[in-house]
């Protein structure tokens, strides 16, 4: 608990301070004590966020690793390396992991950091939510890879087809560990966009209408609400799953009344705009740093705005195109098609704006930039592949080949993983107070487009030949050898780009050159803050001047004043114009959104094993979420 | 660099009702997702009812459990609105009356509940019919619960010292909202449940 040290006046107000008095009162008031218990009790979204980025990088590296096994067995033909069960398992693991536990929790990461800074306040909206969403995330993820050390991970791909899931096909517990690893992934995912809304909504900086909200903060509202309407999908059908799998539920067996397809449909009524709840985020990042690096205003800010809406609207009327070898009606697959191929239309106005940014600025080349570049070349192949695929005859041929394979890595590497590695190059100094090496940005930044091209190109070529996905070896007869050990050795070099980061965050944390706060001369508020920001951020809250206030006040910016300091307080205003409505108290740390966690855990696992654990695990999670709420007579509790 | 104040903040409010509050929108946010699945629920029966030769796949539910639990929940919300007018005027013995009769009026419809599952006249395992109308109830019940919780909590948080404070008259709103989410999606399941399978 922070302290409040009993000779502060109570109800102190910022107004008649003094910098140097403002700063030690609000750092007590914000602080995060230290000791372990401080560490997990925090609800400081900045560590929380950090914490989060790292795990997800961790997750990454798992999957990483067992993508690199796969290849290992493909590298040859005929290979007796793994078995198919192990081979299923890696890839199911892979691609679960990459979708649930790296991509969408990363972008929420930097979100969770960022955003509160980008729109000027001191914590993001319900705090404790959002450390309860991290312990979450951080059990159910560490749950699917401890099943799979004891041979329990999952093995029917990252969208667990059933009736291959079901009952009849998927012995042991190996499904149900999927099935709770979604709900785990899945709550967690939810709790941050609540958050994230809530903060968007209320919490900017006064002046900050709609028309000066950073468009990274635009792209992860976006994305909040597509994870708020499209991971309830999931959540029911995995929930149909798992009780199919436990209690004799009926909901996929066609011989009492239910369908396979009725999972495929809920399924990819999430797992679309999943797609673009990855990559959603990553246009907001390349938005932030292309006028960084260009030293001008992006160019068609309106226009990117209205894009992103659209995208995300457009994202859940496309699901049915991962289902046209399902033998669908041919109305629904020619609907499909089109609204396919429509979602190309904002995403090539988004690509046209940075490419007139970049034209009409002086690009600096630093490694956040080169990224940016490498992102636009990667992903619009990926674009192109994908517009070829909404075609059904085009689909039908390729469905279920190495084509696939290549071109929803060139979306979500070249779309999603090359904007994250340019936003993390961009803002390491923000996070760490120092520089990432340049020149080692530089040898990562060429390994991994180089490594990358090199080793997933050859896939659409190896696709249009026929070779299957999910298989664990091929006859040595089908000529794949030689392309398959290419790409085989390309992955390495694409795995030794991401060691290159590695060194290079490791080095830098200790050696980096000094940031300050500003070291690209950037326009967004995040800047304001020191590098690292103390705990409460800004020293006054900000007022908004302009779409990149920094660079509209040069000299002097502009603050608002009268907030409480001695206990914690922010500002919340209107939606629209950010007109200040309320002095708004902020919760102080607490360690029990990390039991609730934990009992939600115990909840989880529980009910992996029997019936019952819904029943005693609600009650022992109703404990915790009590004591969580109950006022403990802070001065935050009192308004 | 420096900074200089355009602005002074220290007449505003701590707490406030409606849309001014984050809290509202919280739980604005957490209706939107859980009318999602609600959606997805009434979306997977309806796909099931199409797909199947026959529909219902058992005698369809007795309507009395199923239907005085609506009419219940319907009459709670008339106590739920004037419990909501009380908060909003921070009236505090009036919203201590109104918890407690919330909380009566919470537990009544789950007590029906149980006769209400006995009543399906289906098992969740007896064919996919049952399943999607016990997925239904069963959800919906998890929300009952969860409000009622939520309702005992706070009526026993408005009589300790914390009631008094602004913010916890604007939690009793945002309860009292929810109460509404919960009985209008019932209004929506009640009919899908009980009554397409009739038409």
């Amino acid at each position: 608990m922070t302290s409040h040290p009993a000779d502060m006046t109570k109800d102190l107000r910022d107004t008649d301070l003094d910098d140097p008095t403002l700063d030690g009162i609000l750092a007590r008031t914000w602080e995060t004590p230290r000791g372990f218990y401080g560490w997990l009790a925090t609800v400081d979204h900045k560590m929380v966020g950090r914490r989060y980025i790292v795990t997800a990088f961790v997750f990454l590296a798992l999957a990483g690793l067992a993508a690199l096994a796969m290849r290992l067995q493909l590298s040859v033909p005929e290979n007796s390396l793994m078995g198919p069960d192990l081979y299923n398992q890696l890839f199911s693991m892979h691609g679960t992991t990459m979708m649930f536990l790296f991509a969408v929790p990363v972008m929420e990461a930097v979100a969770v950091y960022l955003v509160p800074l980008m729109v000027g306040t001191r914590n993001i909206a319900f705090p404790r939510l959002n450390a309860f969403s991290y312990w979450v995330y951080l059990f159910g993820g560490a749950m699917i890879w401890i099943a799979f050390a004891f041979n329990t991970g999952a093995e029917n791909g990252w969208f667990s087809y059933v009736p291959l899931a079901g009952p009849e096909f998927s012995f042991g517990k190996r499904s149900d560990f999927w099935a709770q690893m979604v709900t785990f992934t899945e709550v967690s995912a939810l709790a941050v966009a609540v958050s994230l809304i809530a903060t968007i909504f209320k919490q900017r900086a006064p002046g900050m209408s709609l028309d000066r909200i950073p468009l990274f903060v635009w792209a992860m509202l976006v994305t909040s609400f597509a994870i708020m309407f499209a991971m309830p999908a999931v959540m029911i059908s995995s929930t149909m799953l798992i009780l199919d799998r436990l209690v004799g539920t009926q909901f996929f067996n066609p011989a009492e009344g239910g369908d396979p397809l009725l999972w495929q449909h809920l399924f990819w009524f999430f797992g679309h705009p999943e797609v673009y709840i990855i990559f959603i985020p990553a246009t907001g990042m390349v938005s932030a740093i292309v006028p960084t690096f260009c030293q001008r205003p992006i160019f068609g800010y309106q226009a990117l705005v209205l894009a992103l809406i659209a995208i995300g609207f457009l994202s859940f009327g496309l699901w049915v195109h991962h289902m046209f070898a399902t033998g669908l009606p041919q109305l629904g697959e020619s609907f499909f098609t089109a609204s396919s191929m429509l979602i190309a239309i904002p995403s090539g106005i988004q690509i046209f704006c940075w490419i007139a940014t970049l034209w009409l600025g002086r690009p600096i080349l630093k490694t956040p930039l080169l990224f940016v570049l490498g992102f636009i070349f990667t992903f619009v192949i990926g674009g192109l592949t994908g517009v070829m695929v909404a075609s059904v005859p085009l689909d039908l041929q390729v469905h279920d080949t190495y084509f696939v394979v290549a071109h929803f890595h060139y979306v979500l590497i070249g779309g999603a993983v090359f904007p994250l590695l340019s936003a993390i190059y961009y803002w390491f100094p923000k996070i760490s107070g120092r520089m990432l090496d340049e020149r080692l940005g530089r040898w990562n930044f060429w390994l991994a487009v180089i490594g990358f091209n090199a080793a997933f190109f050859p896939m659409h070529l190896l696709g249009l030949e026929g070779m299957p996905r999910r298989v664990y070896t091929y006859p040595a007869a089908s000529g794949w050898g030689e392309v398959n050990l290419f790409i085989s050795l390309m992955s390495v070099v694409f795995a030794a780009s991401f060691a290159v980061l590695g060194w290079n965050v490791v080095r830098s944390l200790r050696h980096g050159i000094v940031a300050g706060p500003n070291p690209w001369n950037a326009g967004t508020l995040e800047w304001a803050a020191p590098s690292p920001p103390p705990p409460y951020n800004f020293l006054r809250i900000p007022y908004a001047s302009h779409r990149e206030p920094l660079w509209n006040d040069r000299d002097s910016l502009p603050v608002v004043s009268g907030l409480r300091v001695d206990a914690r307080e922010l500002l919340s205003g209107s939606l629209a114009e950010a007109t200040p409505e309320l002095r708004e108290s902020s919760v102080d740390n607490s360690i029990w959104p990390l039991l609730a966690a934990i009992a939600t855990t115990a909840a989880f696992v529980g009910s992996i094993f029997t019936p019952s654990a819904v029943v005693w695990g609600g009650l022992l999670a109703a404990i915790p979420l009590i004591a969580w709420f109950w006022p403990k007579g802070n001065p935050e509790d009192e308004e | 660099m420096t900074r200089h104040s355009v602005a002074d903040v220290s007449g505003l409010p701590t707490s406030g009702f409606g849309a001014t509050s984050p809290m509202w929108w919280g739980t604005m946010a957490f209706m939107a997702i859980e009318g999602m699945g609600f959606a997805l629920g009434v979306a997977s029966y309806l796909y099931l009812a199409f797909l199947a030769p026959e529909w219902p796949m058992a005698p369809p539910p007795d309507l009395i459990p199923g239907s005085l639990v609506t009419a219940l929940l319907v009459v709670s919300v008339l106590p739920n609105h004037l419990l909501d007018r009380w908060t909003k005027a921070k009236d505090l013995k009036r919203v201590r009356f109104g918890l407690l009769l919330m909380s009566i009026l919470g537990a009544l419809p789950l007590v029906v509940r149980w006769f209400e599952l006995g009543a399906l006249n289906v098992n969740w395992d007896t064919n996919a019919y049952g399943s999607i109308v016990w997925l239904l109830l069963g959800l919906h019940t998890t929300h009952l619960l969860t409000d009622l919780v939520d309702t005992l909590v706070l009526a026993a948080l408005m009589f300790t010292r914390h009631g008094r404070s602004g913010k916890r008259f604007s939690d009793v709103s945002d309860n009292a909202f929810y109460w509404d989410f919960v009985v209008g999606t019932w209004v929506v399941l009640y009919l899908v449940i009980y009554w397409f399978p009739r038409i």
